[in-house]
């Protein structure tokens, strides 16, 4: 085994370790290259941050990603973009079948995307530029340098604003995140952990390391001896004679996600009478949260791994609630991290864990969500849009604008992590037994292929049958998306140092 | 309680005919994946008894994979096969195919290598004869009928809409005065024909006497071949481990185009079907073993895992393995619940042990250790051979496509709760939040 002295905090993108949370500015642009021999000249000098920690944090930061055909234009060869994962490859929007899995259908179909929809021109590079409120100009332009503009056309500059902790329905957000266990510490032996741990194994984030199966999930790895450029590269762990492009690297999955928060409040404060007491129930039973971040639960009798004992806002699963009376199985927090361990609750002993281990000894309601420590993100998305706090968007006049998240996760595999969480938990309709209702938040209402609706939420109440909402409309709509890869700080070196296409540099 | 019986016709496509068959089948769907019940060639939606059923064109993309192991590969004619899950016994059930899908199926079977044969003077007789048994077949809830299925679907939709009327009416808080009224109700829309709950069927007196003789019969037969297991069990494990470490690894990735033929037809409804085939892995102990643990398979799902779950797993409706040409091929079928990606990480993360038994023999599986451990634990290696072992289905239908598994049983337990009265509050409100 290895230990965290091997982890090179200087080969990872500081965005891996921390949100810049300190760092108010944003400004995130998607780029084509238009000149790769410029680009890599720009890539090369770029001061791009990692994730060494410092004292006092930096006041400014610069993280890189890009999507495969950003690749293709630096000329990274396609032997080795073919290592990457289909997903990466093909694209966000590249196939009919993944939109319909996502939920992008009807409105959110990416055919009506501002960008990133029509898979044959998703942007090449997304550059995530952070400074200290009122510093991002200079930032910008100490970035940009000389080179920028002959290699690189803008395409778009995404919106986003500094609202504070909260999300623009006026959540507080972020709350849960994944501790990565950096130190490699947790086994990922389902026999020596069975319940929630919110430690994850770098390898779940991070590609080159070891994930929660154990094991190094594919990514591309270089023949240092027909590649000598790879030399810069890390060392693949597993197979040491070959050069690692993926090794500290990550996936960032983008999605603009466009909110209507008079649109939600108003709905809300319609279904309970325009009560404040109640809205306020109603809004916080869709999330699971309350506004100020307070979860419906009180904190959980045993220690989770990975949260600290005071953290009240996380020190939770959904265990004692199984039937959702305090927190609705169909809310948003529940279905984005269901909390579940490996096996369902309640073993005491090898006996019980054989007999549970077998399927029997359940009620027929338990035990129908996934494991979830193989289907975490690690989110590091920033809002747009001016706040409209809820006593404001209730009313009829409420100013209308573009509002919402420029929704950023960062993942080693998008499919068994992001599309899964999305497609079978926060899009299904049938999540843990629910009825007739997808993510409150995030869902599209669109009715099942018989014409069973899906346009409910449903609240249990311990007193008597659930109390059901319908009706409701699509709060969140897609306005675009994109998979990218954020490469470790040497393979960015690696892909400055390309050379340049045509030319071939091997033994 | 009425069981349920499958079928498999089979039978070799004619020489360069390919094509024609799968534009015809194609014709059988309104889209890619999404089957018109009301086709012309076989109305699904016609048949009352039918659960789910498939059309699947089985090649044998794979058959390379077996060289790894110094064995040339047989040769495979491409094969149609025709499969489906359904309530009562085979004969009368064939019976009712030819009669509403005949002159549809003989069209299809007509690119068939030996349709119409010398042997069947009709086309029941040649179903009969091409008819293929499973050699492990898994049903999620042994008894439950297609009609009991929506019968306490219509149950369902009907009481809950209901109780959302009457709830604030009576008060919510008042289980037991709200339970009367939902049971009146149920008598009211009985009496005038909305709804229907049919008592079931008594269970056939020879199914009952051959599935007793087959749940005491199959242990019996074990315990008197035990000293014979124990005496050769330090063999079977020497020679286990050393086909374990030795078999050939193949870590192939599935092409995109593959995928993508696979996952458009995926996704239309909330369940999937899944077709794999393959090759045994070379050997009369690896057959043997193969065998030997189907047979314990079709065992516990017969007897054990006959209500609701396969181990840990809710979301099959039904499953099969079925042995191929003269025992050197699999195949296997399954109706699931979810997307493609969340039934393999609930099979590697629940049952993992379980699919490393019943897989672990087949060419392409990652290795295993003591035929349970490792296998589908290696995530992408197996991800990637089931995808590649996978082969497309060109019709599949189920009769209730927008229910899970899951929801079957709850509504059959809404229908328990107005046939048998619950005694607590505690009960009664378990039963309402079932609604």
């Amino acid at each position: 085994m290895t230990n965290s002295s091997d982890l090179n905090f200087d080969d990872l993108q500081a965005l891996l370790r921390c949100s810049h949370k300190n760092l108010k500015d944003t400004c995130f642009l998607l780029l084509n290259i238009i000149d790769a021999d410029a680009a890599k000249q720009w890539l090369n000098s770029a001061p791009v941050s990692n994730a060494v920690l410092t004292d006092p944090p930096p006041n400014t930061a610069l993280q890189i990603a890009f999507s495969v055909d950003g690749l293709r234009a630096l000329g990274l060869k396609e032997t080795v973009i073919d290592s990457f994962s289909d997903e990466f490859i093909f694209g966000m929007s590249g196939d009919e079948s993944r939109s319909r899995r996502l939920g992008d259908v009807g409105a959110n179909a990416p055919e009506y995307w501002d960008w990133g929809g029509d898979a044959a021109q998703v942007p090449h590079m997304l550059l995530l530029l952070y400074a200290e409120k009122g510093g991002i100009k200079a930032w910008r332009e100490t970035v940009q340098g000389k080179q920028f503009l002959k290699a690189f056309k803008l395409l778009r500059e995404l919106p986003t604003l500094d609202i504070g902790d909260i999300e623009p329905f006026g959540f507080i957000d972020g709350i849960s995140q994944p501790r990565i266990d950096w130190a490699r510490q947790q086994s990922t032996d389902s026999h020596e952990r069975n319940r929630y741990s919110n430690l994850l194994a770098a390898g779940e984030i991070v590609l080159g390391y070891r994930n929660e199966y154990g094991q190094y999930t594919a990514r591309p790895l270089i023949d240092p001896k027909q590649d000598l450029v790879a030399a810069v590269l890390p060392d693949a762990e597993d197979q040491p004679n070959q050069k690692d492009f993926g090794r500290n690297g990550s996936y960032l999955v983008l999605r603009q996600l466009d909110q209507d928060v008079p649109g939600f409040w108003q709905f809300i404060d319609k279904a309970s009478g325009s009560m404040a007491e109640k809205r306020e129930q109603l809004a916080a039973a869709m999330v699971g949260r309350q506004r100020n971040g307070a979860p419906l639960l009180p904190p959980a009798s045993e220690k989770i791994p990975g949260i600290p004992d005071d953290d009240q806002r996380n020190r939770f699963n959904f265990d004692p609630d199984p039937g959702g009376n305090r927190c609705p199985v169909g809310a948003h927090i529940r279905r984005a991290n269901p909390r579940t361990g490996d096996l369902p609750p309640g073993i005491t002993s090898w006996f019980t864990w054989l007999i549970r281990f077998l399927g029997f000894g359940g009620k027929p309601d338990e035990d129908l969500v996934a494991s979830s420590r193989f289907h975490r993100i690690l989110r590091r998305g920033r809002g747009y849009g001016p706040v409209l706090p809820p006593e404001e968007a209730i009313k009829p006049d409420a100013p209308a604008a573009e509002r919402g998240l420029q929704f950023i996760c960062l993942v080693a595999n998008i499919s068994r992590q992001f599309e899964f969480v999305q497609n079978a938990w926060v899009m299904n309709t049938k999540f843990d037994g629910v009825q007739q209702e997808r993510d409150p938040l995030l869902g599209h209402r669109k009715p099942l292929i018989s014409g069973e609706v899906t346009d409910q939420f449903n609240r249990p109440d311990p007193a008597g049958p659930k109390h059901i909402t319908c009706h409701l409309p699509q709060f969140v709509t897609v306005r675009g998306g994109g998979y990218f890869f954020m490469p470790g700080l040497r393979a960015l070196k690696y892909l400055a140092t390309l050379p340049a296409k045509g030319s071939e540099i091997s033994s | 309680m009425t069981p349920q019986s499958t079928f498999m016709i089979t039978g070799a496509v004619r020489d360069g005919q390919l094509k024609s068959l799968r534009d015809l089948l194609a014709t059988m769907n309104k889209a890619p994946g999404q089957v018109d019940p009301d086709n012309g060639l076989v109305p699904f939606g016609r048949f009352d008894r039918l659960h789910v059923a498939r059309f699947v064109i089985i090649e044998a993309t794979t058959a390379n994979e077996i060289k790894e192991f110094g064995v040339t590969p047989r040769p495979w004619p491409p094969t149609l096969a025709f499969l489906g899950d359904f309530d009562g016994d085979r004969e009368t059930f064939l019976a009712e195919l030819v009669e509403l899908a005949g002159s549809g199926l003989e069209k299809i079977f007509s690119f068939c290598v030996g349709f119409p044969d010398a042997n069947s003077n009709t086309l029941l007789q040649w179903l009969q004869t091409h008819n293929i048994e499973p050699k492990a077949n898994y049903i999620n809830w042994i008894g439950r009928t297609v009609k009991q299925v929506h019968e306490e679907a219509a149950l369902h939709k009907s009481l809950s809409a209901y109780l959302q009327e009457i709830a604030d009416e009576v008060g919510r808080e008042n289980t037991r005065a709200l339970r009367q009224k939902l049971l009146s109700y149920v008598e009211m829309e009985k009496q005038a024909g909305r709804l229907t709950l049919t008592p079931p069927e008594p269970s056939p007196c020879g199914w009952k006497i051959q599935n007793l003789v087959h749940k005491i019969g199959v242990p019996l037969i074990l315990l008197l071949f035990s000293p014979f297991f124990i005496l050769i069990a330090p063999f079977f494990a020497l020679r286990l481990r050393m086909l374990e470490r030795s078999d050939p690894e193949l870590f192939i990735r599935p092409t995109a185009e593959h995928i993508k033929a696979l996952s458009a037809q995926e996704d239309w409804f909330v369940s999937n079907q899944y077709s794999v085939f393959g090759d045994a892995k070379p050997g009369l102990f690896r057959l043997l073993t193969f065998k030997f643990i189907l047979l314990l398979t079709d065992y516990a799902a017969r007897h054990i895992y006959n209500h609701g779950f396969l181990a840990r797993i809710k979301t099959i409706h039904f499953a099969r393995w079925v042995f191929m040409d003269d025992d050197h091929r699999v195949f296997f079928a399954s109706n699931y619940d979810g997307s493609h990606e969340s039934y393999m990480d609930d099979f590697i993360n629940k049952v993992g042990w379980g699919l490393n038994l019943t897989f672990g023999n087949a060419v392409g599986y990652p290795s295993t250790r003591w035929l349970i451990k490792e296998g589908a634990g290696r995530e992408q290696v197996f991800k990637y051979t089931q995808r590649r072992h996978q082969i497309p289905t060109e019709v599949w239908y189920k009769a209730y496509p927008d229910f899970t598994a899951y929801e079957l049983s709850r509504n059959a337990r809404i229908r328990q709760g107005v046939e048998i009265r619950q005694d607590t509050d505690e009960e009664i409100h378990e039963w309402l939040s079932l609604i």
